[in-house]
């Protein structure tokens, strides 16, 4: 078989899982979208750890408020003391893109870091001893599931209070919905295979049997969906600040960015496109971080997934 | 199968009944003078909240507050809503119909777009199509819905002037609302009412309005109904029926549309309700961008001017809609594959 050459240039004498660790890396890196999601995620984490050095703070003390010059509803064209001209309300938009890159990231890691943790969490548990525990969060799961995510999340947010946080909680309280069901699947897949048997039977503590048998061996879509994840929870994120229900205004996020372009998307009539550099910087960003973890989630599928895997 | 189809009924009344004390648990975190405003149906009893606190027993433990809300949900009566200016029940029929409007428009494209995409790039893999479809899939998938809506509003409204935001022009809007005698509003649809009115003008700007919403609606749909499709038709066509069919010399037209693509297409109604959500989501998004006044656009100026008897009876409309959806799917499925028991 051809697998059998890079499984060559892999070491055959380590630990098992390691060797597979590295035969998964390599799998994926050999897709070039995961090499174009990574090129896009590294550009955005270094800008998101240099933002002090790109943009410098206006006010130390509150570095995610957008600098702004004056209160003109009218955007100003890029110009050589704003790269990337100003929005309505003469926010900087190169503060607020190189700053929003850092909310997007909170969003993300926090929401899926939340959701992620509580869902395999409780799906472990619920899969791996069933009974009642399972049977009562199963149907609770049913009855969270049958709202869509962006009504739940905003009735949520209507209910605790318009504000970024709140975007974040709410987002968490729903979508950890999708990884109590997708791990407790394969735990129900794991549960009844020899080796967890042949662990159980020779008296292995069931807090080692999870940590050790079932959860390695079932996370992997878990990671699959925590990746695509971490663009599409911005993406509902950021419309929700659209809608107004994000953060107060001036605050450095993508969506309320374009909310604040949204009235000049069409120019005079004589250059239509004239107020472009309102939407286009802040949008072109939201769509290159949703598409760098997607294309990671998308590659890390392919790796995975076992009926491609060693084709 | 009529058993099943009873027991998911009953399933469905304890969701909603679920549904129902989640989005009451939401509700307590508000005043009882906010909450009172789910229980008031006419302006005149909107100044006399502390009658209602005290008739609703919004000072009473949450069991008695929750049975006498119930009720009154029972009885239709789904409070008010500010953004309409009446009656949550009434506001809903004035919504409703053009949310169904642009879905109606957009869920049979989204199906046949997708199933021939998905079909096409499954069964020529790796070819230049499949890959340009995928990219456009995954680079679609990653376009937010309002900003990809915002985009096309600037490339074909303020550029090109070809299709404008709204739901009718404003002079055809104003005879409509200056006429009702003429122009009866039959299914409050106006690319069907304009017909049976025999106004095709209207129709036609109707229809006008409606090109650039769904497309953004199919767009941001359909990747996924085509990525399920494709891996379906990936994993068919290398099975042996197909094997045994291309050695036999059978056309290969035949071979996937007849044999490998019907069976690929079981596994796309199991993300038939991923659709239904997507689609409601995505109307969100849609009506907010173009300015239709839909559910969708309902739901959001709701929230942001904190009507919160819209949102609660919005999210029991769509948790209905849904598990209804998603019941007659299971149907489907078990319809479609014999080897499908349902229990």
């Amino acid at each position: 078989m051809e697998t059998s050459t890079t499984m060559d240039a892999v070491q055959a004498h380590e630990h098992p899982r390691l060797r597979e660790l590295k035969f998964t890396l390599v799998r994926i890196f050999r897709n070039p979208s995961a090499v174009i999601g990574v090129v896009l995620l590294s550009f955005f984490i270094g800008v998101a750890i240099a933002a002090p050095y790109i943009a410098p703070p206006k006010y130390a003390h509150a570095p995610y408020k957008m600098p702004h010059k004056g209160f003109s509803p009218t955007p100003k064209p890029p110009s050589e003391r704003f790269i990337m001209g100003t929005t309505s309300g003469q926010y900087d938009i190169l503060y607020g893109v190189v700053w929003g890159t850092r909310t997007a990231f909170k969003i993300g890691l926090l929401v899926v870091g939340f959701a992620g943790l509580v869902g395999v969490t409780l799906g472990v548990v619920a899969g791996y001893y069933g009974g009642w525990f399972d049977e009562i969060l199963m149907r609770f799961v049913d009855i969270v599931w049958s709202i869509p995510l962006l009504v739940l999340a905003m009735t949520i947010v209507v209910a605790f209070g318009r504000g970024l946080e709140n975007i974040i909680i709410a987002l968490a309280l729903v979508e950890w919905r999708w990884y109590v069901r997708v791990i407790r699947s394969e735990v129900l897949k794991l549960r009844h295979q020899e080796f967890v048997q042949a662990a159980k039977l020779m008296g292995v503590s069931d807090r080692k049997i999870i940590l050790r048998h079932i959860l390695p061996n079932s996370i992997y879509p878990v990671l699959i969906m925590g990746s695509m994840d971490m663009g599409s929870m911005v993406i509902t994120a950021s419309f929700l600040s659209f809608v107004g229900l994000g953060a107060p205004r001036g605050y450095a996020d993508w969506g309320q960015m374009v909310a604040l372009a949204r009235n000049y998307i069409v120019g005079p009539a004589n250059n239509p496109l004239q107020f472009w550099y309102t939407i286009f910087f802040p949008g072109i960003c939201i769509i290159l971080f949703v598409l760098g973890w997607n294309l990671l989630g998308d590659a890390l599928r392919d790796a995975f997934d076992p009926k491609l895997r060693r084709r | 199968m009529t058993a099943y189809i009873i027991r998911r009924l009953l399933f469905l009344v304890f969701v909603l009944f679920g549904v129902s004390i989640l989005i009451f648990g939401l509700l307590s975190t508000f005043s009882p003078e906010r909450r009172a405003a789910a229980y008031v149906t006419t302006p005149q009893q909107a100044e006399n909240i502390p009658l209602i606190i005290k008739e609703y027993g919004l000072d009473k433990p949450i069991y008695v507050q929750y049975g006498k809300w119930i009720q009154q949900v029972a009885q239709g009566n789904l409070g008010w809503s500010l953004v309409a200016a009446r009656p949550v029940a009434k506001a809903f029929w004035n919504y409703f119909p053009t949310t169904l409007e642009l879905n109606l428009f957009a869920s049979p494209l989204v199906v046949i777009v997708g199933i021939w995409l998905g079909t096409m790039s499954g069964v020529y893999r790796d070819s230049f199509f499949d890959h340009s479809t995928r990219i456009a899939a995954i680079v679609g998938w990653s376009l937010p819905t309002f900003l990809f809506a915002l985009i096309l509003l600037m490339i074909f409204y303020g550029y090109l002037d070809l299709f404008s935001p709204g739901i009718l022009s404003s002079e055809l809007a104003l005879w409509v609302a200056n006429n009702p005698d003429q122009f009866v509003r039959y299914t409050g649809m106006y690319s069907i009412d304009g017909l049976l009115n025999g106004r095709p003008d209207i129709t036609l700007n109707a229809l006008n309005h409606l090109v650039l919403p769904v497309l953004t609606q199919v767009i941001v749909v359909v990747a996924l109904l085509m990525r399920v499709m494709r891996s379906g038709m990936i994993e068919e066509m290398s099975k042996d029926y197909v094997i045994t069919a291309k050695a036999k010399g059978a056309d290969f037209k035949t071979i996937y549309q007849k044999h490998a693509k019907r069976n690929a297409l079981i596994p796309v109604i199991t993300v038939a309700g991923q659709l239904v959500a997507l689609s409601m989501e995505g109307s969100i998004a849609v009506e907010v961008v173009f300015n239709r006044q839909g559910m969708g656009w309902w739901l959001a100026e709701s929230a942001t001017q904190l009507d919160m008897p819209v949102l609660m009876s919005v999210c029991m409309f769509v948790g209905l809609v849904f598990v209804i959806s998603n019941l007659i799917i299971d149907i489907m499925y078990a319809y479609v594959d014999p080897r499908i028991r349902l229990h």
